[in-house]
């Protein structure tokens, strides 16, 4: 425990690089798969092609992918763009099914209501159909944002030290403590950002709350639909 | 329902800004030394993905922020290959190197053995723009090292002995390990062992507990761990002998990318290098690995301080 | 690309014991070894919460939880905290792979047990059927789309990230990642990458058969008419 307190402000660098390194994929995982998961749910085709690719980006190791990304996008090896260009695509893959579903679940019935009260196809999907999909896409982003927080380690393997620099090292000093403060502090940051995610549905959509026991719809049975 | 809805449109939005906003500024401070450390005049010092190293960084470091130069660590970033990589684009500035395995990597068939041919060749060997400061006297190589009871049992005391034994040999050592000139290949071409008889069990923690545990528990037989690991020592084993110098000497030296090769920098770590031992790479280990956990920053600090350099 | 195409093509890289298809099996063999466990574990749990309706909130927060475990730490703690991490690889190994398949499997379980119509089970119990029987003969056959849905999301997990037990010594396909990653042999990372992508894809195939075959034909018919009444019935169909 001393160990903890001795080196708080090193492992507190490395919470807030962990952080830094997991917001962007999330935020962008999920600005890319909302329209994309609209035109999954408009349109055959697009249903086809998208949620094909995204299940195939999702079979390839993180890792992998991680290393692959200076040699895609031609950045410098050590670019912290390098892991969350893959880490976003990984989100992309997650959410597009999650948010074609979603859209998928608002009824067409409310979609002609809205049209018959004169909404144009832009607003109507600001004001209805996005807002109605909300519930399902936020369930889908704790998905995203657990998964994320927890795979921003990896990066420890190729220079970019987030809190899976205390595995790393924790393991080569033979040191458990250490990589179970790593442990411990990424299931935490994967904790605080679920909670501030449900805060912000709830503030967003409060109608969700009522739906929810209507439709059951919660991440865990998302996570299965995601994947399936 | 209308206004009610362009309002929370509009909340959405809004959040969604807020939130992209504070991440942007959450991601300028602690990501800031990535693409774009090469720019301007901070210098930009990493290290191998190993403890020891990353120790030696630390020093470098904050010897050259006494010197008001201005310093962003990169704490372990791999293995030399990946290193090497990120000094050609510009990521990186200086890594803490070793001076004969570093002259393998450009020059496979070098033949200097000696400490001072090692580093009079890497000033002519190293491209791209990359150079190396003084050497350190200060060495860490790999080493291979058997438990006291193999090495009594087959009479085992050096890298020479192990051609006559009638047995398959289990080597662990980083997965690199494999293809390096003093790795199986060399045990093969300098040391006469059949490669049918190496079996190589890779260990991703460069010589750490891992290693230290297969060699202990019989996993492996032969174990590639630095010379300067306490471990070797706290468990007994055997280190064979290299008669051949297949493993070249391994002196510390700063490698540096042209941006960094300034005579001001140069004076520092020259500095560093020369004061620099093997015995205070053993003690450094020791407190890091050992009961004291000291931090590499903390262990920096501390011998710089000793040696009254900053 | 090519290059990773290439190191495929090389015959020398399909034989021995570092050749692919011995990668390929070990990798089936640790993939295989972890549904197995998670799958025992996560079915009998899921299926007593969807059963009695006990347990949700915490197994739900538990499962939260569980996602965010970072794999690649809890290996090497286990593996550092414990001699055996070396000799006995696989134990780390597949502790952590269970952790990471536990969830999928533990959701698409309940889930798919509170799926089941409460008139229907309402229904058997009024016929005299045990709590057992409902359990087994009622709502296992009907949760079973969701059931073999989990499974495949844990599958497609596990595939991707056993790799890591290359890390500490272990084979399967991670080999070729982690054996190319000091040296930047991006033809062997990328082939390593390909070989895993085109596992999971043909497992995710035999799944998608299993799920068809393993569904009765009555749940089959009924499904027909209900079909696009949830995304989560669509996508588990």
């Amino acid at each position: 425990m001393s160990w903890l307190f001795e080196n708080l402000s090193d492992v507190w660098a490395l919470v807030l690089t962990h952080v830094a390194l997991s917001v962007p994929p999330i935020l962008l995982g999920l600005i890319i798969s909302v329209p994309l998961g609209w035109v999954a749910h408009r349109y055959r085709w697009g249903r086809g092609t998208l949620l094909t690719i995204a299940g195939l980006l999702y079979t390839i190791p993180s890792l992998a992918l991680i290393i692959a990304m200076p040699t895609i996008l031609g950045t410098q090896i050590l670019d912290p763009i390098n892991l969350i260009a893959a880490l976003t695509l990984y989100a992309v893959a997650l959410l597009v099914r999650t948010a074609a579903d979603a859209f998928d679940q608002v009824s067409p019935q409310v979609l002609d209501a809205a049209t018959a009260l004169g909404y144009g196809p832009w607003r109507r999907f600001w004001q209805v159909q996005l807002p109605l999909a909300g519930p399902i896409i936020i369930a889908g982003t704790r998905v995203v944002s657990s998964s994320t927080v927890s795979l921003v380690t990896l990066g420890a393997l190729v220079g970019m030290s987030g809190l899976g620099y205390l595995f790393t090292d924790g393991t080569q000093r033979s040191f458990p403590f250490e990589i179970g403060v790593g442990i411990v502090g990424t299931v935490l940051i994967a904790l605080i950002f679920d909670l501030i995610i449900v805060l912000i549905g709830k503030a967003l959509l409060p109608w969700s709350r009522t739906r929810r026991v209507r439709n059951k719809t919660n991440a865990e049975t998302l996570e299965v639909t995601t994947n399936a | 329902m209308n206004i009610r809805g362009a309002k929370r449109g509009l909340t959405l939005a809004m959040a969604a800004g807020a939130i992209f906003a504070l991440s942007a500024c959450a991601s300028g401070d602690p990501l800031s030394g990535g693409g774009s450390s090469a720019a301007g005049d901070t210098i930009a010092i990493g290290s191998a993905a190993f403890a020891e190293n990353e120790i030696i960084a630390q020093i470098y470091a904050q010897a050259l922020e006494a010197k008001d130069i201005k310093v962003d660590f990169k704490g372990q970033i791999g293995q030399r290959d990946v290193y090497l990589k990120a000094l050609e684009d510009g990521s990186l500035d200086i890594v803490p190197e070793y001076s004969g395995n570093l002259l393998q990597a450009f020059d496979k068939d070098s033949k200097a053995s000696t400490s001072e041919e090692v580093e009079k060749e890497l000033g002519t060997a190293l491209t791209n723009g990359l150079a190396v400061l003084k050497a350190s006297p200060a060495e860490n190589k790999d080493s291979y090292n058997v438990t006291k009871e193999f090495s009594e049992q087959n009479n085992v005391k050096s890298l020479a002995d192990l051609a006559g034994l009638d047995r398959d040999l289990t080597v662990g050592g980083n997965p690199e390990l494999e293809q390096r000139p003093y790795g199986p290949p060399g045990l093969e071409s300098i040391y006469g062992l059949s490669a049918a008889k190496i079996k190589f069990v890779p260990l991703s923690d460069s010589g750490g507990p891992l290693t230290v545990g297969a060699l202990k528990d019989g996993t492996v037989d032969l174990a590639d761990i630095f010379s300067t690991t306490p471990a070797i020592k706290e468990n007994g084993f055997v280190t064979l002998e290299d008669p051949k110098n297949m493993i070249l000497p391994q002196n510390v030296i700063p490698l540096v990318s042209k941006k960094a090769n300034t005579d001001k920098v140069a004076e520092v770590l020259n500095k560093v290098s020369a004061e620099l031992t093997t015995d205070d790479l053993i003690e450094l280990n020791g407190k890091n690995q050992g009961a004291e956990k000291a931090s590499p920053k903390q262990l920096a600090t501390d011998w710089l301080k000793e040696k009254k350099l900053i | 690309m090519l290059d990773g195409l290439n190191w495929l093509l090389d015959p020398a890289h399909w034989t021995g014991s570092r050749g692919i298809p011995t990668r390929l099996l070990e990798h089936l063999a640790i993939t295989g070894m972890t549904l197995l466990i998670a799958g025992v574990i996560a079915l009998a749990a899921g299926l007593a919460i969807g059963h009695t309706r006990r347990g949700r909130g915490l197994v739900v927060g538990l499962s939260g939880a569980l996602r965010a475990m970072p794999t690649l730490g809890l290996l090497v703690f286990i593996a550092v905290q414990f001699g055996f991490g070396v000799r006995l690889a696989i134990i780390p190994t597949l502790i952590v792979l269970v952790v990471l398949a536990i969830p999928p499997i533990l959701a698409g379980a309940y889930a798919g047990v509170e799926s089941v119509d409460p008139a229907t089970v309402d229904a058997s119990r009024a016929l005299g059927l045990t709590e057992w029987q409902i359990l087994w003969r009622v709502e296992f056959p009907l949760a079973l789309p969701l059931i073999v849905g989990g499974l495949r999301s844990a599958m497609l997990q596990v595939v991707a990230t056993a790799t890591v037990a290359a890390y500490i010594s272990l084979g399967g396909l991670g080999r070729f990642l982690f054996d190319a990653l000091p040296l930047r042999d991006y033809p062997q990372m990328l082939a390593g990458a390909l070989l895993v992508a085109a596992l999971a894809l043909i497992l995710d195939l035999l799944f998608l058969l299993v799920g068809k075959a393993v569904l009765p034909t009555g749940v089959r018919a009924a499904r027909g008419n209900r079909r696009s009444k949830t995304p989560t019935e669509r996508t588990a169909a």
